[in-house]
């Protein structure tokens, strides 16, 4: 294992860090909050010499994403930093991104959608974009956004796509964690040389970029995106496995916590997912099976293997800290209760929508789920979907 | 045209260069502009005064011109756009515009 270093740092400046060490060609960024501390961290860094790389102001997230669209294709590696309007705003171009196969990495401060204007943590932002051909990870906190960061770049590098890394606005990157940073040497060691096949400023091999693609080629391109994301899945878990044995902390599709024999299970993402540990350790010490699976990469959505770690389960609650507007359930419990459609598994899923803007959610309002869950395991009847700490 | 088309296999998406990159330099070169055209404009020698008016008008330089005289077109770029008919001075006209879909009876050479 390689040595670690242990800071006191927020989300934000995790994240920064994380930027500082891997160094990247360009950066091209607009601030929003609760993101704006990431790039203007490393707008410093760029400023006192600490990396090489090209920084580039821009005038709106739009432009942000297209310089770094931009840069990617002529052969540099490339990351930003947004949050909410700002993700929203760069929407256009993160298709492009993808489509153009860049393997620019984004740092994405889950915060609300206006409108009510809001700038507070719910993930409706990553939410939006989340059929962009990006694949998305979230953290749980400062550790994971600082390990997922230094992750994201291999993986988008081998996969050919772009990853959006989130954390939680304000609840995770304005919160001050002690993290484990592994040496600048060891993190460019991990990630190693960025060496494009194809690339704009390659004199020797000329290509062309983003050429009109009608009825007779679009389909074939699109179905290349699709394959890669399907091919993603083994990268993410190899890569996962290498920074563990790296620096003790393993990573996967989604962690499983307390499910050995879990009856009752919660499944969350991002900061959320912290809190149902604490109240699942309380439960636990009653003598009460609740487990926790936390989704940590949302695309590709692991779905086979969430479907297994089900298995065991008599109820499931999923916890969507966004809305899809459909008069439905969230995002994230349609695409859990598509899995265990096909594996013809018929047990309760109780969907909540909680934390949106903001909306604190606490120990408490954990303990009410799991709460239904048991009852529903024992065959109680329970609304299918619910508005967790909304006011009546 | 139509039917030369037909025969060729298009690559599926494995063989396809990834990210919708066309790979090498030059390639405006092999892309043949004029396969969209409606209507194509025939020359008819006999009324033909070689004025060249069309072959200064035509926006693809498409007009062949062989030692001074109109000798045909580049149906290759070509768009059928028609404004050498519109501009040809002849009474009569000296270039007459055919559908496609008759162009393969009615072209002269």
């Amino acid at each position: 294992m390689a040595k670690s270093n242990i800071l006191a740092r927020t989300g934000n400046e995790a994240m920064a860090e994380a930027m500082r060490q891997v160094n990247p060609d360009v950066v091209a960024a607009y601030p929003i909050t609760p993101a704006t501390e990431i790039v203007q961290i490393f707008a410093s860094f760029v400023a006192d010499g600490l990396v090489d790389t090209e920084f580039v102001p821009v005038e709106s997230e739009h432009s942000a994403m297209s310089a770094c669209i931009g840069a990617a294709s002529a052969g540099g590696r490339v990351m930003t930093g947004t949050s909410s309007q700002g993700l929203a705003l760069m929407a256009e171009m993160l298709y492009i991104a993808a489509g153009l196969r860049l393997p620019i990495v984004l740092s994405d401060v889950n915060r609300a959608l206006s409108s009510p204007i809001n700038i507070h943590c719910d993930h409706s932002d990553t939410m939006m974009v989340r059929d962009s051909g990006w694949i998305q990870i979230f953290s749980e906190n400062a550790q994971e956004a600082y390990d997922n960061m230094v992750q994201a770049v291999k993986i988008a590098e081998a996969v050919k796509l772009p990853v959006v890394v989130t954390t939680d606005g304000f609840i995770i990157s304005h919160g001050m964690e002690r993290i484990e940073i592994l040496d600048d040497a060891e993190v460019k060691k991990f990630i190693g040389d960025y060496k494009p096949e194809h690339y704009l400023l390659n004199f020797e091999k000329p290509i062309t970029v983003g050429a009109l693609d009608l009825t007779d080629y679009y389909f074939e391109h699109k179905r290349q995106e699709i394959e890669a994301m399907k091919a993603s899945t083994p990268v993410i878990i190899a890569v996962g496995s290498e920074f563990g044995k790296k620096t003790g902390r393993s990573y996967g599709l989604f962690e499983k916590y307390k499910m050995e024999d879990a009856e009752a299970v919660m499944i969350a993402m991002g900061s959320t997912a912290g809190t149902a540990k604490v109240k699942i350790d309380e439960l636990r010490a009653k003598g009460l099976k609740a487990g926790l699976l936390k989704p940590r990469v949302f695309r590709p959505f692991p779905k086979e293997e969430i479907a297994d770690a089900l298995k065991g389960a008599k109820a499931v609650a999923v916890m969507d800290r966004s809305d899809s507007m459909n008069a439905q359930e969230g995002p994230l419990c349609l695409e859990v209760k598509a899995a265990l459609y096909d594996k013809a598994a018929n047990k309760p899923v109780l969907n909540y929508v909680y934390g949106l803007g903001g909306r604190e959610i606490k120990p408490e309002d954990i303990g009410t789920v799991f709460d239904d869950l048991f009852e529903a395991s024992k065959g109680k009847e329970k609304p299918g979907v619910s508005y967790l700490g909304v006011r009546e | 045209m139509a039917e030369k088309t037909k025969k060729i296999k298009k690559p599926g998406w494995k063989e396809l260069p990834e990210a919708d990159l066309i790979i090498g330099g030059g390639t405006a070169l092999e892309f043949k502009t004029g396969d969209w055209r409606s209507e194509r404009p025939v020359h008819i020698p006999e009324k033909c005064i070689n004025c060249l008016t069309c072959w200064a008008y035509c926006p693809d330089s498409a007009v062949i011109v062989k030692e001074g005289k109109v000798v045909g077109f580049n149906y290759d770029y070509c768009k059928g756009c028609g404004i050498c008919m519109h501009e040809c001075p002849v009474k009569g006209k000296a270039i007459k515009m055919v559908p496609e879909r008759d162009a393969k009876t009615e072209t002269r050479k």
